[in-house]
Formats: C-alpha cells, sequence, structure tokens
C-alpha cells in the first residue's frame, strides 16, 4: 500500500566540539542548504519539514521546531517534530519517510540537530528528578556493565574495542565532516588510553559534538526525474522499522535486547533480506562505545550470539572488508547526539548513492542505517539500496 | 486516496488543579481504560504514540517512564513527539496511511502545575533575542490581545463570552466540575492581570492525561458502534516573529482548516484549543466557523482546565465521544502549540 520513497539529497555540517560560528538556526541551515544543493532543490520546494533532536535541554530551548520553523522557511507549511532519546534521529528519518510512503506529499525535508556545546550534557542528562531515583551514572557508566557482561559471556580478547576504536577513527580521518580527526592512532596507543568506565577506555568513547544531519525525501516520480535529469544516483528506501521496549525489568537481556532482534528481523523480512552478512554492503550502526559494535553485530542478525567480535578481530568490518561497518567514522567520532542517528541513515543513503567520497565502500548495492538509545531500549533502522524496491 | 481512520475509543482522567502523580501513575490508568473502552487487547495495538514535554517534567528523556506505563513487553512498534498528544494522533495517522498498522494507542500526559508554566513556555522563542527578556507566555498572548482589540477584529465583552459560557461548561463537564459561574458584566468588573488579560481570560494550568485509541476501515466498525472517522486532518505553522506577521489573525488555522476539509456550514460541534479567550474567536474565524450553527467547546475547552500537552488530544477526545453518543454528526478537533497560535492542527470528525 505505501508509496515508494527515495533519498535524494544528503547534507551534514562539519561536526565539531563547539561551533560557536553559527547560531542554533545556522547550524541546521548549513546541513539543509546542502542536503537542497545535492537535490538540486531550494526550499521553496519542500512541502513538509520532519526535526529530530534529542532533549531540549541539551539547548535550553523548549519544542525549538517552533523558533526554527522561520530559518526553514517553513510558515504555511507542516513542521513536525520527534523525540525518541538517542534513536531520534533514525526515528525521524523514518517518519519522514512515511510523510512520502503516506502519498501525503512529494518533497520532505528532515533534519536531526543537537548544539551540545550551547548548553551542559551532563548537567541536561542529569538533572536531579522529583519523583524517582537517579542513575547519575553518564552514559558510560551505564553501558559499561552490560559490556562487562559481554565480554565474561563469550571471552573475547580484551583488545577487541580498542580495534574498533583504531577503526573507526581511521576511517573517520576520510571523512572531511567527522568531528575526530586523529592521526597515528594505534592499537598499542589505544591499549594505554585512560580507563573510564572498565572496560571502556577514554579512545573508546564517542565525543560530545554540535552538528547537524539534513536529508531531502522524495516521491518515486521526483526521485525517478531527479535520478534522470542529473545522472545523480538515488538511494530508494527498502524498508524501516521502529521497536521499543521498558528500561529495566528482572530477567531483561541487555546485551541483546529483544527490541533490537525483533526491530532487524522486521527490516530483513521487510526488505527481503534473507542473509544480511551476504546481502548488505555497508553498514552505519550507532556505536557510541567501541564495544557495541561486535555486540549490536550480533543483535542484528549478521552473525550468531557470540561470534560478533570474530568478525571484528578478522578484519570483517574494516572499510575494506567484506561487511564494512561505520566507513564514516562513526558515533566514535562524531557525536550530535539528536544528528547521530540520522547522520547514520544519511551514510547510508551516501554509500548507495556514490557520495561518501574518500570513505566510499566500491559498488554498495544495500546498506544499512541503524539507531538506538535510552538504556538499549529504542531501535529505528532502515534499509535503503540502488535499485527500487 | 487516503484511508479510512476513526477514533474508536478514548478515556481522561478528571483534571486536578495539582496532581503528586508520576507520569506512569497519570498514564497507565486512562491507557487501560481506553483499551477497555475500545474493546482492544493490549498487546492488539499495532502502533503507540506519545506527547509530551521535557521541561514540564524537569527531566530529559521524561517520556521514556511512559513506555513502563504502556507495558512495552513483548517489545512494541512506538514513538514520541515533544508537543501536544494531538501531534502525535497525526503521527500515528500518518502511519496508517503507509499501510503499516491497523491500530494505534495515541496519549499524553500535561502535569502543567509541576513547574511554572509561564517561564517555561516562554523558552519557546527565539534564545537569542526574545526568550531571554522572559515576556512570559501570558505575556505574549496579551500583546496577542492587544492588537486584536486595537484591531477591531475582538471586542473586551466578546472575550467574557467566551470565558462565561466557557466557565458555565466547565462546571457542567463532570473532568472539569470546578468553576465559578459569572456574568459578562461580572467579569468584565474584575482587573486586569496582564492587561488587556484579566485571570479569566487565561486557561487555568491543570494535570490531566488522555488516551485515544484509532483504528482503520473494518476494524474500526467491528470495534465502534459509530466510529468518529478522521475526514481529514492537517497541521501547519506560522512564523513565530511576532513582527513578522498578523497578530489579529492565524493564517496557519486557516490553511490547516481549509486542508482538513472544514466546511463551516456542516460542523455541529468545535472543540477548539485556545489556551487564551481571545484566541478561541481568532480560531471561530480562522476556520470561518459560525457559532450560531457550530457549538463551540461545549466541554469548556481549555480555559476551565489547560494540560499543556494533553490539551490538544483531549479536544480529540470531546469531539469524538460526542460523534460516539450520536449527539454530533460532524465535529471539528483542533490542538495549538507555541506562542500566539504559531502552530495549529485541525481534523475533521464525521459520524456515519
Amino acid at each position: 500500500m505505501a508509496n515508494r520513497c527515495a533519498v535524494i539529497g544528503v547534507g551534514q555540517t562539519h561536526h565539531t566540539s563547539c561551533r560557536a560560528d553559527v547560531s542554533i538556526g545556522g547550524l541546521v541551515r548549513e546541513a539543509v542548504d546542502r542536503a537542497l544543493e545535492s537535490a538540486h532543490l531550494t526550499l521553496a520546494d519542500i512541502d513538509a519539514i520532519v526535526i529530530g533532536k534529542a532533549p531540549d535541554m541539551l539547548e535550553g530551548v523548549v519544542m525549538p521546531e517552533l523558533w526554527l520553523a522561520d530559518a526553514l522557511a517553513g510558515h504555511g507549511k507542516p513542521v513536525f517534530r520527534v523525540h525518541t532519546a538517542g534513536s531520534v534521529g533514525g526515528s525521524t528519518a523514518i517518519v519522514a519517510a512515511q510523510h512520502v510512503m503516506a502519498g501525503l506529499h512529494r518533497r520532505v525535508l528532515t533534519v536531526g540537530f543537537e548544539k551540545q556545546s550551547d548548553g551542559n550534557a551532563m548537567w541536561a542528562l542529569s538533572v536531579p528528578i522529583p519523583f524517582g531515583m537517579p542513575v547519575h551514572a553518564g552514559a558510560g557508566g551505564y553501558f559499561s556493565p552490560i559490556v562487562r557482561t559481554y565480554i565474561s559471556r563469550y571471552s573475547p580478547p580484551n583488545y577487541v574495542g580498542a580495534m574498533v576504536a583504531v577503526k573507526d577513527r581511521r576511517n573517520a580521518l576520510k571523512n572531511p565532516y567527522a568531528h575526530l580527526h586523529e592521526e597515528g592512532l594505534t592499537l598499542e596507543k589505544a591499549m594505554e588510553s585512560p580507563m573510564l568506565w572498565d572496560p571502556i577506555r577514554f579512545v573508546e568513547t564517542c565525543p560530545s559534538s554540535d552538528g547537524a544531519m539534513a536529508l531531502v525525501l522524495a516521491d518515486e516520480d521526483t526521485a525517478d526525474r531527479h535520478q534522470a535529469d542529473t545522472g545523480q544516483q538515488v538511494a530508494w528506501i527498502h524498508a524501516t522499522a521502529m521497536r521499543s521496549e521498558p528500561t529495566m525489568f528482572a530477567g531483561r537481556e541487555q546485551v541483546s535486547p529483544a527490541a533490537g532482534e525483533m526491530c532487524a528481523a522486521d527490516l530483513w523480512r521487510k526488505g527481503g533480506i534473507t542473509n544480511p552478512a551476504d546481502e548488505i554492503d555497508a553498514v552505519e550502526m550507532y556505536v557510541p562505545f567501541s564495544w557495541f559494535e561486535p555486540m549490536w553485530l550480533e543483535n542484528l542478525g549478521f552473525v550468531p550470539k557470540g561470534e560478533g567480535w570474530r568478525l571484528t578481530e578478522a578484519g570483517v568490518t574494516d572499510i575494506d572488508g567484506s561487511l564494512p561497518v561505520n566507513p564514516s567514522g562513526g558515533v566514535l567520532s562524531t557525536n550530535p547526539i539528536g544528528a547521530s542517528g540520522m547522520i547514520r541513515f544519511g551514510e547510508a543513503a551516501m554509500q548507495v548513492m556514490g557520495l561518501a567520497g574518500e570513505h566510499q565502500v566500491p559498488d554498495v548495492r544495500k546498506a544499512v542505517g541503524h539507531a538506538y538509545g535510552g538504556g538499549s531500549q529504542f531501535f529505528a533502522m532502515w534499509l535503503v539500496g540502488k535499485d527500487k524496491p | 486516496m487516503t484511508r479510512n481512520v476513526a477514533i474508536v475509543g478514548s478515556a481522561q482522567r478528571p483534571f486536578e488543579r495539582h496532581t503528586q502523580l508520576t507520569t506512569v501513575e497519570l498514564l497507565a490508568p486512562v491507557i487501560r481504560e481506553a483499551l477497555a473502552n475500545a474493546g482492544l487487547a493490549r498487546t492488539e495495538v499495532g502502533f503507540w504514540c506519545h506527547g509530551s514535554c521535557d521541561y514540564m517534567s524537569g527531566q530529559p528523556f521524561s517520556f521514556v517512564a511512559a513506555v513502563d506505563a504502556i507495558g512495552a513487553w513483548p517489545p512494541i512498534v512506538e514513538s514520541h513527539v515533544e508537543g501536544d498528544g494531538a501531534l502525535a494522533l497525526y503521527e500515528a495517522w500518518i502511519k496508517f496511511q503507509t499501510g503499516e498498522c491497523d491500530t494505534a494507542l495515541v496519549f499524553a500526559n500535561g502535569k502543567t502545575t509541576a513547574g511554572p508554566i509561564d517561564r517555561i513556555l516562554t523558552l519557546q522563542m527565539d534564545p537569542y533575542t526574545m526568550a531571554p527578556l522572559w515576556p512570559g507566555a501570558s505575556g505574549v498572548a496579551a500583546v496577542q490581545a492587544r492588537a486584536c482589540l486595537d484591531g477591531g477584529v475582538i471586542t473586551e465583552r466578546a472575550m467574557a463570552e467566551v470565558v462565561a459560557r466557557s466557565i458555565a461548561a466547565g462546571i457542567a463537564n463532570p473532568l472539569v466540575g470546578w468553576g465559578e459561574a459569572a456574568t459578562v458584566d461580572e467579569l468584565l468588573a474584575r482587573p486586569h492581570s496582564t492587561a488587556p488579560l484579566r485571570a479569566h481570560d487565561i486557561g487555568l494550568p491543570a494535570d490531566g492525561a488522555v488516551a485515544v485509541v484509532l483504528a482503520a476501515d473494518d476494524v474500526a466498525r467491528r470495534l465502534s458502534a459509530r466510529p468518529a472517522w478522521i475526514r481529514g486532518i492537517d497541521h501547519r505553522i506560522d512564523t513565530q516573529r511576532l513582527g513578522a506577521h498578523s497578530l489579529t489573525e492565524s493564517a496557519s488555522a486557516a490553511i490547516a482548516a481549509h486542508h482538513a476539509g472544514v466546511a463551516a456550514d456542516r460542523i455541529d460541534v468545535a472543540e477548539l484549543h485556545a489556551p487564551f479567550s481571545h484566541q478561541e474567536l481568532l480560531l471561530t474565524s480562522a476556520m470561518g466557523l459560525d457559532p450560531s450553527r457550530t457549538a463551540i467547546n461545549p466541554s469548556g475547552g481549555a480555559l476551565p482546565a489547560n494540560p499543556q500537552m494533553a490539551a490538544g488530544l483531549v479536544r480529540f477526545a470531546e469531539a469524538a465521544n460526542r460523534i460516539h453518543a450520536g449527539s454530533a454528526d460532524r465535529a471539528v478537533a483542533h490542538s495549538t502549540s507555541g506562542p500566539c497560535l504559531q502552530q495549529n492542527l485541525v481534523a475533521v470528525l464525521e459520524g456515519e
């Protein structure tokens, strides 16, 4: 029943720890203008706008989509806001795509952003709450016991996490938009990095970034014409999926949450994928702490439980491996929270469109964008491809 | 072209002047009751969507607690909007149009009294030039009311008439129940609070929660004897800059009403989300509604009780209830966000 939808434009900011040179609106426009330019459109061509970001407390603006409607020439149009925790960049892109798939709009602009330097992310994420016991662990403190559980279950070599960090930071050197450009990081150096939350070292941790990612989504007619007129390959959306589960309950599996497994299974089913490891050419997955790469490889069903670390160790997930993971450098190199999921979705589309420049993986026919949030409980994924679904 | 989607059941909790309940305690009973009203099991819900505002809870990711209220196990298909539950209903309606769900539950919690709401909503404005001046949400609304009065679009008497009717309707509404009836002259004799607004022109901050069950086509017919079909729904936004657009009209409400297919001569009931009395007059005019033909806010609207982030979805529940009961055939449901009616969502509901 759903109409076809394709990504016809992608644009992102240069991400860094503090974009003092632009306002929030300016940051968003930088990504949006690049996305529109790559789609050969202007703001006047856009029918509807879908904005995503993580908690409003990060910048101190309540429901900033209202104010940003001006910066995006939204007046007279539908402007919609999504907020689903860390997965928000992914779920925002999905909600935007559904505006097209529903047959309501032909050209939809979506943007995810975070300007973390405008506020204090640690404060914003740790305010004392009136009705419950705060965890106050920070994200690293929250996730490190889960990583320890993974390690104790499957006994991978202790350097696999550091390998992920080295790979992602090397990939980021090929990505001019990435926040961290760390020359000369080796496995030895990574293993000497200070331990923050055992077993997560400083180098295995995502940065705090300012940044935005924007996508232009179009219906089949518009996408066909765009591809014919410009010769630019578009990225067809083959499938989208979202799943959520509670943060905690007795016996909850947190290393490989059921919501993530169900979300991936739904994605593969909708996309007609029977063997993900063979059929997927590139993956942009949400890895804020290095060990989540092997954990998510298993959760997504690329390999059986306990085998994910073997792929990482064998170099299968390197940019020239058979299943490249995070050729952009991933969340470990760039993390404007509200944009991070959309960067994954957008980078997956860029791989299909052949727009990834130096970090382009050759011959990508199908790529996956993945995002998660909360206590590993909110999942959003999409599958994009060169051919129409 | 579009798929037929209807409201088949809903539940609200009685509004409170101030509740100590948590998000989960507010939401769990209304979700349970809405499902019971619609005759739907929790595990049969195809899509869940929630509307709320972190700043009102004083907590980032405050909506995460609601996933507990839902009972999201086994895992569910779920999303959240930072805003009124009516926008969550819009996201669900889009999901129906893609064919990905046949049923949905949309819910919202509005604990307006947990913090200084007038200041919190001020933070919706331009953080560089407006919010630092702390005009207050009611201060900004007063500027709009002044522009409307000076422009001859409304009168203080017309505002008082809206208030008198809303107070009476609120007293009669079992979910509100409070209020003290007053004549227009009595209201006009009261002092201004934020001139030209009087205290009674400002929606009373209240705490509440609402859940609405949606279903498509045959499923809706199975679940409800008289589904409230969503015949049209649309939302639009205006510029936020007060000096950049006319404050004496609501362009976005007019566009949304047009796209939603509001045919004024056929609307029996309109539930309008007007947090300030003069805004009801602006909305009525923007949508071309005729108060002599259409009953405006028979529930009392948002003046007797304004549970922010739930108040818009409450309008949908109220409008649908009248269609379910057969006391109306066609109704308008409306929700607004932002300063001076910046964003407006309008839907037309119809019974068969």
